[in-house]
């Protein structure tokens, strides 16, 4: 049972744009294992949407089964939320977004939530390029049920239980970007400073966006034999590149040489300057990252940072050329094309 | 003897699925309708594009019997492949038309028929350059024929004709031709030779003939449907196809821009989940599937019984289990969907009869989901839904607002003086008030969830707060009998012991037998059911007859099992009359069945 915060604030505490304070962001205390991954995650959110100066009656979470789709009872407390069924958040969210194109929306789901149950609808959400935000907090492992294999655990990789997972794991990102996703990241659950700006500029950017974030299983999955583990991601992640985010309406102060910046406004107005350390890997090029994802993955290494961005493509709404006005407003007068255009009509059935 | 006769017999064209036939023979049927003739057409087809059989079988009654009746009295013969077994099931003396491009083999040689040979390949051959033209024409040849032979008035279907290509006049002109040497042909050859006439009445005036599935699109039009989330399948597919066009045409902003969104899902599930989203978030949103499709959405069936979140479902059912019969029909998902889903769960459902009950239900299936926040089933099935029939015209009374249900919106969640809970019943109905995500910057932001929960929606695993929340539903189970459409009952004899129950498509051939056992004594009084939960009504129709006979079309008697469980019914009091073939119920399969079933009662005392 989850219960709330205590309600007392320091006057003191720093506002955003809108005068909320962080506090206004939160939801319930967490009832997840201490240290979990997914706390940090939750916090990672909240950070993103006060720093971004959101309407938190403006955000939608939704949610699939597991302990990641737990999480939006502890982030957003006065954002509506939706904890579907299992592995079927996307299809919600699909019908949320059609009701309401102006909310944003954050979905939270899990490895077993996405990559197993929920594979067929997360593939075909891609296709869609539905505008939402679709973090998936990965740990490899099924945590409500004891610490099970995921389908995201890599060949070899073992956790609590001892036994390495005999089977190969899929890579969510790669899968996304071939499927032509327009904004594919992967972070780490211990590198906020990574973390929360990619967050911010997943929901800068319009269509779907996916967060794939290495989110340890503290109490099942976070072992010397695991992939998944604090230890093996801080001694194995690589960044695409360093990168800032400049949320829109905010002056550009910041002078970046030439050659070693490419700069990617987002929908929204914001714009990413990312700093490559490495010059093979143009994120920007769908091709590049699938090979960059390829070439860290054949030498050991995680790659994390902003993987994939393409600012050209239509979101579902574009596709299917809705009205801009939100269908969940529409009234009969909208609506409904009278008694005469219907008696008109039944002359065709005559 | 030669059948004869005015308005009354049943013709059946035989023909290849993917051969042009059932433009043709539908012009057949739209032109006896325009006679102002009762007509029923049923097309029995295959799940099959191209090559397999298929036949359209037509009814033509002045009395307005529009149930199949079973057997037939012409036949259309245009199959290789059935050309035996149509010919063998022809009723005595019946009118058995052929292409005469191929003698009839020599075991043909029933006395008791008329033969009318048509050389359709050779006439086509002989007027067509265009050898496709040719194939497709033949069909339009033996229309022609068939209005001489039926004395119809040939300028119904030239009329038809030329309505229809309106905008294609140069594709009318030879379909024109065919009828003209179809009908000279037949002047010139079998003058005299048919005793079977179509003649003009005054039966029908503002009718209308039209299929379920087109009726029911205008419904969800009509409704304020502007979310649909579908997947493809027999035969549902052409409610949402049919939305679609409708949308198109009634559904665009200034700029064009489309008032609807219609989505093409992967599968049943997300067709629901998209559905269920959008009514969480507000808009009136709709799925249409079939019988494989309900037991893929059991699990958000669930969900949306427990969260609470409105939604209506068509079921155009078809013949199961599994994928069955995809092309026949069957009133087989009742139990299915009275009861989806795992755990204690009960579900509205509707039982439209006609083209003007899908409107009429479809449109009021969304006034009653957001009234119930609960999913809304329509029960048509693949007779209703796609098969044309005669229904008088759906009627929209412009003054109509939908019915949002309990939807707080943002000063009436100021005005509260007590603490708002999603789940909380104010009002004693078992209905709690929902806000929509983004009503209001502070107030009335809740967590939906299919997890146990309290009355301001928080998790609980509290066994008291559970029970309660699950007697709270029960509550709105009981309100719910006070808003789903009462059955329609007819007394006609209140000392008769024999009651009926019928619904959906049974109900004309149920009515037409009934009237059959009438003329030999038999009062049966009746019930057709419109909705489910059920009435008292109908708990005091069973217990005021001895025997109710409850008639469906399905194997197991699902409305019997479901009346019984639902009214506390002694089982040995509903008897069940089920037809299952996967062909539409017949008047004479009720009407034997009853008979038979009376012989040992009215030989101990005689009929009541």
């Amino acid at each position: 049972m989850s219960s709330p915060r205590p309600g007392f604030r320091h006057p003191d505490l720093p506002k955003n744009d809108l005068g909320y304070t962080r506090r206004d962001y939160e939801g319930a205390a967490s009832t997840l294992c201490a240290g979990c991954g997914h706390d940090s995650i939750s916090n990672a959110i909240i950070n993103a949407c006060f720093e971004l100066s959101l309407e938190p009656s403006g955000i939608a979470k939704m949610s699939g089964i597991g302990c990641s789709s737990k999480t939006p009872a502890y982030f957003l407390g006065k954002s509506h939320g939706f904890n579907s069924v299992h592995g079927r958040m996307p299809s919600i969210a699909t019908g949320a977004n059609m009701a309401n194109r102006d909310l944003v929306y954050i979905g939270v789901s899990g490895d077993g939530d996405t990559a197993s149950i929920g594979m067929g609808q997360f593939v075909h959400i891609v296709r869609r390029n539905l505008n939402m935000v679709y973090i998936v907090m990965n740990n490899g492992c099924y945590g409500l049920t004891k610490g099970q294999d995921s389908a995201t655990a890599d060949r070899g990789s073992a956790g609590k239980k001892g036994r390495p997972n005999p089977f190969e794991s899929i890579d969510l990102c790669e899968l996304a970007i071939a499927l032509g996703a327009g904004f594919v990241a992967r972070g780490f659950s211990g590198d906020k400073e990574q973390l929360v700006p990619l967050l911010k500029a997943a929901i800068g950017h319009r269509g779907f966006a996916l967060v794939d974030v290495i989110s340890p299983c503290v109490t099942f999955n976070n072992t010397a034999a695991s992939t998944k583990s604090y230890q093996w991601v801080r001694d194995h992640m690589e960044a695409t590149a360093t990168f800032d985010f400049i949320p829109p309406r905010k002056e550009i102060t910041t002078q970046y040489e030439k050659g070693t910046t490419q700069s990617v406004t987002l929908h929204d107005g914001g714009v990413v300057h990312l700093h490559k350390c490495d010059e093979s890997i143009d994120v920007t090029r769908r091709r590049c990252a699938i090979d960059a994802l390829e070439q860290h993955r054949e030498k050991g290494r995680l790659l994390t940072g902003i993987l994939h961005i393409n600012e050209t493509l239509k979101d579902t709404h574009e596709i299917l050329e809705t009205t801009e006005t939100r269908l969940n407003t529409l009234m009969e007068k909208d609506l409904c094309p009278g008694n005469r255009v219907l008696q008109d009509m039944m002359e065709n059935y005559r | 003897m030669k059948l004869q006769g005015v308005n009354d017999f049943v013709i059946r064209f035989a023909n290849v699925n993917g051969s042009g036939s059932a433009s043709a023979n539908a012009l057949f049927a739209k032109s006896v309708f325009r006679l102002g003739v009762p007509v029923s057409p049923k097309n029995i087809f295959p799940s099959n594009i191209q090559g397999l059989p298929t036949w359209y079988e037509v009814r033509i009654n002045e009395k307005g019997n529009l149930g199949r009746r079973g057997g037939y009295d012409v036949v259309v013969a245009m199959n290789g492949q059935t050309l035996k077994k149509d010919y063998e099931d022809l009723a005595p003396g019946g009118y058995f038309m052929y292409d005469s491009a191929r003698q009839l083999p020599a075991d043909f040689a029933r006395d008791d028929i008329t033969l009318i040979d048509m050389p359709l390949t050779q006439i086509c051959n002989r007027e067509f350059e265009d050898p496709k033209l040719r194939q497709l024409l033949k069909n339009i040849v033996y229309v022609g024929a068939l209005a001489h032979l039926f004395d119809m008035e040939f300028s119904i279907l030239t009329d038809s004709i030329l309505s229809q290509y309106k905008k294609k006049p140069k594709l009318g002109e030879p379909n024109i031709k065919a009828l003209e040497l179809g009908f000279e042909y037949a002047a010139a050859h079998f003058q005299d030779t048919c005793q079977l006439k179509v003649k003009r009445s005054n039966t029908l005036t503002r009718h209308i003939l039209m299929d379920g599935n087109t009726a029911t699109a205008l419904g969800a039009l009509y409704g304020g449907a502007t979310v649909a989330g579908w997947y493809p399948i027999t035969p549902s597919t052409s409610v949402v196809e049919a939305f679609d066009r409708f949308t198109g045409q009634y559904r665009k902003d200034e700029s064009g821009k489309k008032k609807v969104a219609i989505l093409q899902a992967e599968d049943e599930l997300t067709a629901l989940g998209i559905a269920l989203g959008a009514s969480w978030n507000g808009a009136r949103a709709f799925t249409a599937t079939s019988g494989p499709g309900i037991s893929l959405m059991n699990e958000f069936l669930g969900l949306a019984y427990f969260a609470e979140i409105p939604v209506v479902l068509i079921d155009v059912q078809r013949t199961g289990p599994s994928t069955g019969m995809p092309t026949r029909t069957q009133q087989s998902d009742i139990l299915l969907c009275a009861y989806a889903s795992h755990g204690d769960t009960r579900h509205v459902l509707l039982f439209p009869c006609d083209p003007k009950e899908c409107f009429d239900m479809t449109a009021d299936a969304f006034d009653l989901a957001e009234r119930l926040q609960t999913p809304v089933i329509i029960m048509s099935d693949l007779d209703l839904g796609m098969n044309d029939h005669i229904c008088l015209p759906p009627e929209w009374d412009d003054a109509r607002t939908y019915d949002r249900g309990k939807v707080l919106d943002g000063n009436q969640l100021e005005s509260l003086t007590e603490k708002w809970g999603r789940y909380l019943d104010k009002d004693g109905d078992g209905i709690c008030y929902r806000t929509i995500p983004g009503t209001h910057p502070k107030l009335g932001s809740y967590f939906t969830r299919g997890s146990s929960h309290d009355e301001f929606a928080a998790y609980t695993e509290d066994s008291d707060t559970y029970q309660r929340i699950m007697l709270r539903l029960g509550k709105k189970w009981q309100t719910a009998k006070g808003l789903v459409p009462k059955p329609e009952i007819q007394i006609s004899d209140a000392g008769s012991g024999y009651g009926a129950v019928f619904f959906g498509t049974s109900t004309q051939a149920s009515r037409e037998a009934l009237e059959t056992l009438r003329s030999q004594g038999i009062i049966i009084n009746t019930m057709r059911l419109r909705g489910f939960p059920f009435q008292d009504e109908v708990r005091e129709f069973i217990d005021r007859h001895n025997t109710v006979f409850v008639i469906e079309q399905n194997r197991d008697g699902q409305m019997r099992t479901l009346l019984i469980n639902e009214c506390a019914i002694r089982p040995d009091k509903l008897v069940s009359v089920t037809h299952f073939d996967g062909l539409p119920i017949t008047a004479g399969h009720i009407s034997a069945s009853i008979q038979q079933i009376l012989k040992p009662q009215t030989q101990k005392g005689g009929a009541q």
